[in-house]
């Protein structure tokens, strides 16, 4: 999995960004690369992870769902189990680590569906540092509880109103308020996208998915899954559960993308399966866009997903064959959403449901001795009530 | 006539360049609108091509590039309202856009319309010289000039830009985006005479600039642009600003 040039997958990657900001990036790569080979910083963000993120999340086996669909055996890697109820925690503590080591006091951040800014909210919370959040306009009415377990948790949420008023917006507001105030920020990037080093730090950070589930998979079943298949926006906790799956060649990696009401539909966000090679948010990849390179509004029911574009890793896997990616529809992934909450009593984020969506798809294709992994990357309490008005349901909120 | 290159204008250290985003509000009013700040006394001028999502762009741009595209912006359709500009006005031009559209296009396809529609130079914010490897060498086959950013952050960078620069130097004047701002610093005096000790070319300073007394402020640079204050101007009389855009430049020249 060499590559050509730093920070480049194949064409993709790159750190397309403005000249201001250059110098702030590239401090962070510098001590990124510094941090990762410190002893002293390994070990605060293990401790971190042990004993206040709740890590290693378990390796469960779906018993009842892999009996119902008769085929392989399905096995959650349970993210939701984390503190603050998603993967992002993984990467915000790695990330808020290394700004408090740069002598950074304020984190900012965006946020879709609001785990991330919670996220990055918690851990400003635990060290001492101000958090600033942007989310956009419509995702902080979808998505209201959220905004305001942030501001319990003393950050500013700032709604974004510009453009399409969503994750896209959001990452392009929170750069804008970097170049505004550089000195003491940081921005903690929450998916694997946008300028080197992000998409290698938040894979680095998102990796300990990985590690724990090969580990767990050797240890409670004697071999490794034959496939592994989680959510794909910008690909953040995909690419931490690939990671260490890359070098088996037998274990088949699926990333799962919002397809929204389908992918011959305008109400889309399938990256991969409609978008075209681009340069935005710093970085060469696949992205949603007209011919002329104009960022094509996207959709999902998800706001996690619903991202125009795809991490550049993601879009090298996928040209070199190494992993495969899936659109799935909002009506599936609903579907999916209650199934497992049905089936196995367990209430996933929606983006998971996603990837729960494709398992059942897959599994019953399969042989019983086969097995498959799905990171179920959140826990769907945030989700309930845009559930329940999906399926017309009133629940006086 | 011939258009003169821009490091030939700018030289007299008085120059004034103006900012416009094609097709707003359409595409009529807009050749009008750039035609009006060359004959007003506008150096250079800077021609925007809209993109969706303009990162180092505030409010006033932003609102212009939508405006812009619900004009059915499209690259070829700039390059048409840039043939009709051309029929009418010599004045040296720049493209300012991001690498998207660009990109989408095609590099060398790209240049070679700059080259045939004598549009002398390009802006992308968002190509830093980590990235310019390809487009520079592209650029330079086809004679067209790349203009570097030096903002307040660049430091040690500034060698290395200054010796992939030409056309001129745009200086950033302040952190942050573009968009008026009530104060401006003069941290940049000593970026530019770090900048003169290295580059013979015109040094034009950027961002936030959007009164004659602002102008008046940055005298110890070549030439200062002026890019919200004008689309302020259009977006207030999208129809009429003729007149508007010609007070404006007059008192911004008279400033220098």
């Amino acid at each position: 999995m060499t590559s050509s040039k730093k920070g480049y997958y194949g064409v993709y990657g790159g750190q397309f960004i403005p000249e201001l900001l250059v110098p702030a990036v590239t401090a962070v790569a510098d001590e990124f690369e510094a941090a990762k080979n410190d002893p002293t910083f390994k070990t605060a963000l293990k401790n971190l992870f042990d004993e206040y993120a709740n890590r290693p999340s378990l390796l469960y086996h779906a018993k009842n769902m892999s009996t119902k669909l008769g085929g392989a055996q399905i096995y959650f890697k349970r993210e939701d189990l984390n503190h603050t109820g998603a993967h992002k925690i993984n990467n915000v503590l790695g990330q808020a680590l290394l700004a408090k080591r740069m002598g950074k006091t304020r984190l900012i951040a965006e946020t879709g569906a609001g785990q991330h800014g919670v996220a990055t909210a918690t851990a400003a919370a635990l060290m001492g540092m101000e958090a600033e959040i942007f989310m956009g306009k419509e995702d902080t009415d979808r998505q209201a509880l959220n905004v305001y377990r942030m501001e319990l948790l003393g950050a500013k949420v700032h709604p974004v109103t510009t453009g399409t008023q969503v994750l896209k917006d959001a990452v392009n507001a929170t750069f804008q308020d970097w170049t505004k105030r550089v000195d003491d920020t940081y921005y903690v990037l929450g998916s694997a996208v946008g300028p080197y080093p992000f998409p290698e730090m938040v894979k680095y950070f998102q990796s300990v998915i990985s590690e724990e589930a090969r580990s767990q998979f050797l240890e409670q079943t004697g071999r490794l899954p034959d496939v592994v298949i989680a959510a794909v926006g910008g690909g953040s906790n995909a690419i931490g559960a690939f990671a260490k799956f890359i070098d088996d060649p037998e274990v088949d990696l699926v990333g799962v993308e919002a397809a929204g009401k389908g992918i011959d539909t305008n109400q889309t966000a399938a990256t991969m399966a409609r978008g075209s090679e681009g340069i935005f948010h710093g970085m060469k990849s696949q992205f949603l866009q007209s011919p002329d390179g104009q960022i094509d509004p996207v959709y999902s029911i998800s706001a996690g997903l619903d991202y125009p574009g795809i991490g550049p890793e993601h879009a090298y896997l996928k040209d070199i064959k190494r992993a495969q990616y899936v659109p799935i529809t909002d009506d599936e992934a609903v579907a999916a959403f209650e199934y497992i909450a049905r089936t196995e009593g367990i209430i996933a984020a929606i983006e998971s449901a996603h990837a729960v969506a494709y398992a059942m798809k897959l599994a019953p294709t399969m042989s019983s001795d086969q097995q498959i992994m799905v990171n179920l990357s959140g826990r769907g309490d945030k989700d309930v009530a845009a559930i329940a008005r999906y399926k017309g349901v009133n629940i006086h909120e | 006539m011939t258009v003169e290159k821009i490091e030939n204008v700018l030289k007299n250290g008085k120059g004034f360049i103006g900012f416009t985003v094609a097709g707003d509000p359409n595409f009529s009013k807009s050749v009008d609108y750039v035609v009006s700040l060359a004959e007003s006394g506008a150096d250079v001028v800077e021609i925007g091509i809209a993109f969706s999502d303009p990162s180092a762009d505030g409010d006033t741009i932003m609102k212009a590039d939508l405006r812009a595209l619900n004009a059915g912006s499209t690259t070829e359709r700039v390059f048409e309202m840039v043939g009709k500009i051309r029929e009418r006005t010599q004045v040296p031009l720049v493209f300012l856009t991001y690498v998207n559209p660009v990109f989408k296009y095609g590099f060398d396809r790209f240049l070679a319309k700059m080259q045939s529609l004598n549009v002398e130079g390009i802006i992308m914010p968002d190509m830093p010289l980590e990235e310019q490897a390809e487009f520079v060498t592209l650029a330079e086959k086809y004679e067209r000039s790349f203009i570097q950013l030096v903002t307040l952050k660049s430091g040690n960078r500034i060698p290395k830009l200054m010796s992939r620069a030409s056309g001129f130097v745009y200086v950033v004047s302040s952190l942050g985006i573009t968009g008026a701002r009530k104060k401006l610093t003069t941290e940049s005096r000593a970026i530019i005479e770090k900048i003169r000790t290295l580059t013979d070319l015109p040094i034009a300073i950027g961002f936030g600039i959007s009164t004659p007394k602002q102008v008046a402020q940055f005298d110890y640079a070549d030439a200062v642009i002026v890019g919200s204050a004008i689309v302020s101007e259009i977006e207030a009389h999208p129809y009429d600003a003729e007149h508007y855009l010609e007070n404006m430049v007059q008192a911004m020249k008279a400033a220098r």
